[in-house]
């Protein structure tokens, strides 16, 4: 991964957000490369959502910049969120809509070209392993097949970054090793950011990690750069994270 | 995008089964209401011949028919506008609507159409079932074309309001009621006063919509209608924008 040379996809400068007088998130920067997978982690209450959530334009920052590919969040919201996937905590389904009309829904909302919509869905369909059930109602899916429909959804208009809010979330352990195999093989030509809570999933799809607690960012290494400190992220989280629970925090979400 | 959002919404009322439920019913209750006044037309007929310029058989049976259908619409704004935002916020998929590239303007005007393209379904059938009196005799299609423009402009505030409301919170049920309330209220706040040229009258809903029914296409009611849609409409992007600073 020529990590010097790929251009940057996602730069997050100085984001806060104030819910009242409570500080959700305060001072948060964040980096992505292209070609990069960034696995963001923290405990409930962290803050993780309300920064997604930022970063995809659903919520204006109390201060600080989000821009995407050097698109300004703020400036050209509609440049800058055409080239974001994103998958959110539950999946945006429309149940009574079949799978294809939903997934070109999205496509069409997402501004992919007329000519370009079917191989857009042929080619999302195909990635996410949804081939055979294309004419089935979302809402008669299992859930499996549903998170799989709402990663479908976030890549079918090929987007520069795709961000994941605990994609693996109710799967069974075949489809989640498949689903971590589509993240290793998007994080190939895009940025993802990886949202989670298991660990091993971390460490084996991630470049990068960065850990938040009560609303700051408290760790950003490369797994590489664990590796090579010999510890485990495991360790690093708990020492991160515990010990200094209070009640406060989780609510931050 | 407005075109798409309004399919999305057409498509997703027509996949459940309380778009065909509503259609059914308003055609039940308005054809029992169009029989009842084809009896009573047929019933005083032969007097009718005797006065001089009698009312003809628009005036008789396609007008109450067409102020039956506002008051049966009415009811039945709530249950469609009480989906289009708030249950998309219940069920989480504004979500995908917001992280789209479109903007809120969108989003909303493209709600509001798809309603309305439902809403022209009731008044072609209602026109349909007017125009079945064309098998018996002749319609006065000046009349009829006023009642028509003039439950599409009430049934256009019906949904921009309902629309505001469903704005307002996430959960289905309050928005219904609530747009359920300022409809009611709209419609019979004139009652309580008595004077014609009262504030009260002026702003009462239905008045507007009698003098189409009447035949007659008043600017001011004109105006009054434009404004209360144009107000809603913008007072529901104002709100949904506001949303994304709120949190």
């Amino acid at each position: 991964m020529n990590e010097q040379t790929a251009p940057t996809t996602i730069l997050a400068q100085g984001l806060c957000r104030d819910f009242g007088n409570r500080a959700a998130v305060y001072d948060v920067n964040l980096e992505l490369r292209s070609g990069e997978v960034l696995g963001f982690l923290g405990p409930n209450g962290a803050g993780k959502t309300t920064t997604m959530r930022m970063l995809t334009g659903n919520l204006a920052p109390s201060a600080g910049s989000v821009a995407i590919c050097g698109i300004d969040m703020m400036d050209r919201p509609r440049d800058a969120k055409a080239r974001i996937g994103y998958l959110p905590e539950m999946p945006p389904l429309y149940r009574e809509l079949r799978v294809d009309e939903y997934l070109l829904l999205a496509a069409k909302l997402h501004r992919v070209a007329c000519a370009s919509l079917c191989p857009s869905l042929v080619k999302a369909k195909q990635r996410c392993g949804l081939n055979g059930v294309g004419r089935q109602l979302i809402g008669s899916l299992s859930k499996g097949y549903q998170q799989r429909v709402g990663i479908a959804q976030a890549i079918i208009h090929n987007p520069d970054v795709i961000i994941l809010d605990e994609p693996t979330a109710g799967l069974d352990p075949n489809q989640m090793r498949e689903i971590r195999a589509l993240i290793r093989e998007l994080g190939a030509e895009h940025s993802v950011i990886l949202c989670t809570h298991i660990l091993p999933e971390v460490e084996a799809v991630c470049d990068r990690v960065q850990i938040m607690h009560r609303g700051r960012m408290v760790f950003n290494d490369s797994i590489d750069g664990l590796k090579q400190k010999q510890t485990s992220l495991e360790e690093v989280f708990a020492k991160l994270t515990l010990g200094e629970e209070s009640a406060g925090e989780i609510q931050a979400q | 995008m407005i075109f798409t959002i309004a399919r999305k919404e057409l498509k997703t009322l027509f996949a459940s089964s309380l778009a065909w439920t509503l259609l059914a019913l308003v055609q039940l209750v308005l054809g029992w209401v169009f029989m009842g006044r084809l009896d009573a037309f047929l019933e005083i007929q032969s007097q009718l011949v005797q006065i001089a310029n009698p009312p003809g058989v628009t005036e008789i049976i396609v007008a109450p028919v067409f102020a039956m259908a506002a008051a049966v619409l009415l009811m039945a704004t709530p249950l469609l506008t009480m989906r289009l935002i708030a249950e998309e916020r219940r069920n989480h998929t504004m979500t995908l609507l917001t992280s789209a590239p479109i903007s809120i303007t969108d989003i909303v005007l493209g709600k509001f159409f798809g309603l309305m393209i439902f809403f022209c379904s009731v008044i072609l059938l209602v026109m349909v079932l007017s125009l079945s009196l064309l098998m018996g005799g002749t319609l006065d299609a000046g009349l009829l074309l006023s009642n028509a423009a003039g439950l599409l402009l009430i049934c256009a505030c019906f949904a921009a309001l309902g629309l505001y409301i469903s704005s307002l919170t996430d959960q289905p049920a309050v928005a219904a009621a609530g747009t359920l309330g300022a409809l009611l209220g709209l419609w019979v706040m004139d009652i309580a006063v008595d004077d014609g040229g009262s504030i009260m009258r002026t702003l009462s809903l239905l008045k507007h919509y009698e003098s189409f029914n009447r035949g007659l296409i008043d600017t001011f009611d004109l105006a009054y209608f434009s404004l209360f849609i144009l107000t809603f409409l913008v007072l529901a992007i104002r709100r949904l924008d506001g949303e994304r600073l709120r949190g």
